[in-house]
């Protein structure tokens, strides 16, 4: 019998948020994402709600067919999502799912991914991005008894620190089945270690590039504030670009380039070391943001497309 | 606590008192080593051979055609290695899918040792064909291992029909009884069946005892290698209390075999009740050749271990071959075997009966079990017939 929480087992008989969501006001959107299939043994139909103005899920709610922390898993995600914003409902990982409910069995954490990745899935429906272009199908295929990329594989271990094959297996099903996959799986959790001390040697770099930004900032005079027209607020972006944040860049080897402004949203292509990774990729965006932010306009956002 | 109402027989069986009082004096009073040479120890040695009457009398077969063992995974072990050491030039071993991995690992292995096995396949009421066995049958087959009955589904193979077939290749014709043993009758004087496994804990007897029928005259090699017990063929002190114990439980086994229909009885109202209360159940397996006290059943759309740890608040104990409740990742390689389709195969509950069953227990499951099924559909998406996503997902199963 599984050793599951109090937690747990109270979520499994009183599961909160259980259904569908029917209802909305207007300004209100309804997602569905689902995973999971009746041949794995488990499935989620995550249902969320989102008010578009302030980009906040108002409701959520789920269907599951699955064991018992399948279905306490998914009640624990519908709650911890409500009231949060999309992109920060984006963030929630499986791990802190798991924690939601003092902790699942090492074997069961599976059921936590599946929550999360039915969050990912709904979410990509209400951006508009097809899910066919998703890590699933991007990725090679590992497991062929469950149906595992590389690419989620890789991203299991990242997010969860595993460090053997029979982990990844508990957590993505992958080499659950006829266990030939297993020696492949080792590869990629090796893979990671790797790749995974470079972006520490890559982070180091970014934050370094971060101060230099701020510092070279600090030198030149604030710009007074006035009333922009259009053409003289794009103009301004790309020089101060041009000007200031490049040549910090192209220290490092990285580069940007301005790809479109649309209101107060700023679109940059980050290239070359600069693209390199997720943490230090934000880390930049945000430098370049403050950069424009003050020596353009306050309101303006930047986002790495 | 709620009390307990136990319904998972399949898995192991509460100990009878009577047997519990046959066995306690074993430990206590009457400790000495059968082998002993003095009257203390020997007396002992009468007790032993008084069991093994007792269940040579149950089996239809010879005292000295008894050994005594472990459990049924030894005596499974045994009985394939000793066909096989005794038949070194043969090197082909038949059994079935729907085997315990008792048969089937140890399969496996010898596999990976220099053996050809052959598992027979069943079709989807968990029957063999007749064809595929005669079809696999050479002059090199060594052995051929079939369950009586599978302890999952409770069908019962046509061991004798089975049986005839493999003596005319000149095979050894080994059949594990384990879930068959005291609720069919067993004659070994009139059967094709050279060895036969049971097992203690599954009659009312404790765990840790078990035994090997040998046929008089099949060449026989042990499988622990000792002293001089069990006339050379397993060495080791005999567990002579749970000697003793399997001794009582099958001299009470055969009384029970009398109305095991009372049991079948029972087993038929929970079923019926179940399949006119809940739509969407099917019954696993081939109903007309069952044994008498199992029953399986399919709740579509929703999954085993959820049904078992709802069934656990009401103190109701059964099983499941969901992949959930195995601590696997696949469902049963019974259900699996018989090609159920995945909505069926997550969902499948094994009940259970013994002796013991009352007509009050049975109601009260299926006082129970309706709303249950129902909480956890209302949960699930697939529910309803919203089908077309379903058949999408069967159709798969297939392809793969």
């Amino acid at each position: 019998m599984w050793d599951y929480t109090d937690k747990v087992m109270e979520h499994f008989h009183n599961p909160r948020n259980q259904g569908t969501i029917k209802e909305k006001q207007q300004g209100e959107e309804i997602v569905t994402g689902e995973v999971g299939s009746i041949a794995c043994g488990d499935a989620l139909k995550l249902h969320l709600k989102i008010d578009e103005d302030t980009q906040t899920i108002r409701d959520a709610t789920f269907q599951t067919f699955g064991c018992a922390s399948a279905i306490a898993s998914s009640s624990a995600l519908t709650e911890l999502l409500k009231g949060k914003k999309v992109e920060e409902a984006l963030k929630v990982t499986n791990k802190e799912i798991a924690q939601s409910l003092g902790g699942l069995p090492e074997e069961k954490m599976h059921c936590s991914v599946m929550g999360q990745e039915a969050l990912e899935a709904a979410i990509y429906n209400y951006k508009g991005i097809p899910l066919d272009t998703h890590e699933e199908d991007e990725g090679n295929l590992i497991c062929r008894c469950f149906g595992v990329s590389d690419t989620k594989i890789k991203r299991i271990i990242r997010e969860n620190d595993l460090t053997t094959a029979e982990q990844v297996t508990n957590y993505v099903k992958a080499g659950g089945g006829c266990s030939s996959c297993l020696p492949d799986i080792d590869d990629l959790i090796e893979e990671v270690t790797t790749e995974q001390k470079q972006i520490e040697v890559q982070q180091e770099k970014s934050v370094e590039v971060a101060t230099a930004i701020a510092t070279a900032k600090q030198d030149s005079t604030t710009q007074p504030k006035r009333t922009l027209t259009n053409l003289q607020k794009i103009t301004l972006i790309q020089r101060v670009i041009d000007t200031e944040i490049r040549p910090v860049l192209a220290e490092d080897g990285g580069d940007m380039e301005l790809f479109d402004i649309e209101g107060d949203v700023v679109k940059v292509i980050l290239k070359g070391a600069c693209s390199g990774c997720a943490s230090s990729t934000e880390t930049l965006k945000l430098a370049i943001e403050a950069t424009l932010q003050e020596r353009v306009l306050p309101t303006l956002t930047v986002v790495s497309v | 606590m709620t009390d307990t109402i136990y319904l998972d027989n399949n898995a192991t069986t509460k100990i009878d008192e009577a047997v519990v009082a046959a066995m306690l004096p074993y430990f206590t009073t009457y400790y000495g080593n059968p082998s002993s040479m003095h009257t203390f120890g020997g007396q002992i040695g009468k007790v032993v051979r008084q069991a093994r009457s007792q269940v040579a009398e149950l089996l239809g077969a010879e005292e000295s055609e008894i050994v005594f063992t472990s459990c049924g995974t030894e005596g499974d072990n045994a009985a394939i290695l000793a066909a096989l050491k005794a038949q070194p030039k043969k090197k082909h071993i038949i059994t079935t899918e729907v085997e315990h991995p008792a048969i089937l690992n140890l399969c496996r292995r010898l596999e990976r040792d220099g053996y050809t096995v052959t598992y027979l396949s069943v079709n989807d009421k968990g029957q063999l064909d007749f064809d595929e066995l005669e079809a696999a049958l050479t002059g090199n087959t060594a052995v051929v291992s079939v369950m009586y009955a599978n302890n999952e589904t409770g069908v019962i193979f046509p061991i004798e029909q089975i049986g005839q077939v493999v003596k005319e290749y000149g095979a050894l014709f080994h059949v594990d009884a384990v879930q068959a043993v005291g609720k069919i009758p067993l004659d070994m004087k009139t059967s094709t069946i050279d060895l036969l496994t049971i097992s203690g804990h599954k009659i009312h007897a404790p765990k840790g005892i078990g035994a090997l029928y040998v046929r008089k005259g099949v060449r026989f090699r042990p499988l622990l290698i000792g002293g001089h017990q069990e006339r050379g063929r397993r060495g080791g002190t005999e567990n002579v209390a749970g000697i003793v114990a399997l001794g009582k439980a099958a001299e009470l086994a055969q009384q029970h075999l009398a109305d095991v229909s009372s049991e079948a009885r029972l087993r038929d109202k929970l079923e019926q009740g179940i399949l006119s209360a809940i739509p969407n159940t099917a019954v696993n397996g081939d109903r007309n050749n069952r044994l008498p006290n199992t029953s399986n059943i399919g709740f579509k759309f929703i999954e085993g271990e959820a049904i078992l740890l709802s069934l656990d608040q009401f103190g109701i104990c059964a099983s499941s071959g969901s992949a959930c409740s195995s601590g696997s990742l696949e469902p049963s390689h019974v259900l699996r075997a018989l090609g159920l389709p995945y909505s069926i195969l997550h969902g499948s509950i094994r009940f259970s009966l013994s002796r013991y069953t009352t007509e009050a227990e049975i109601e009260r499951v299926l006082e129970v079990l309706p709303g249950i099924i129902d909480r956890l559909r209302e949960l699930s998406p697939f529910n309803s017939d919203d089908a077309d996503w379903l058949k999408e997902q069967e159709s798969l199963v297939v392809s793969r």
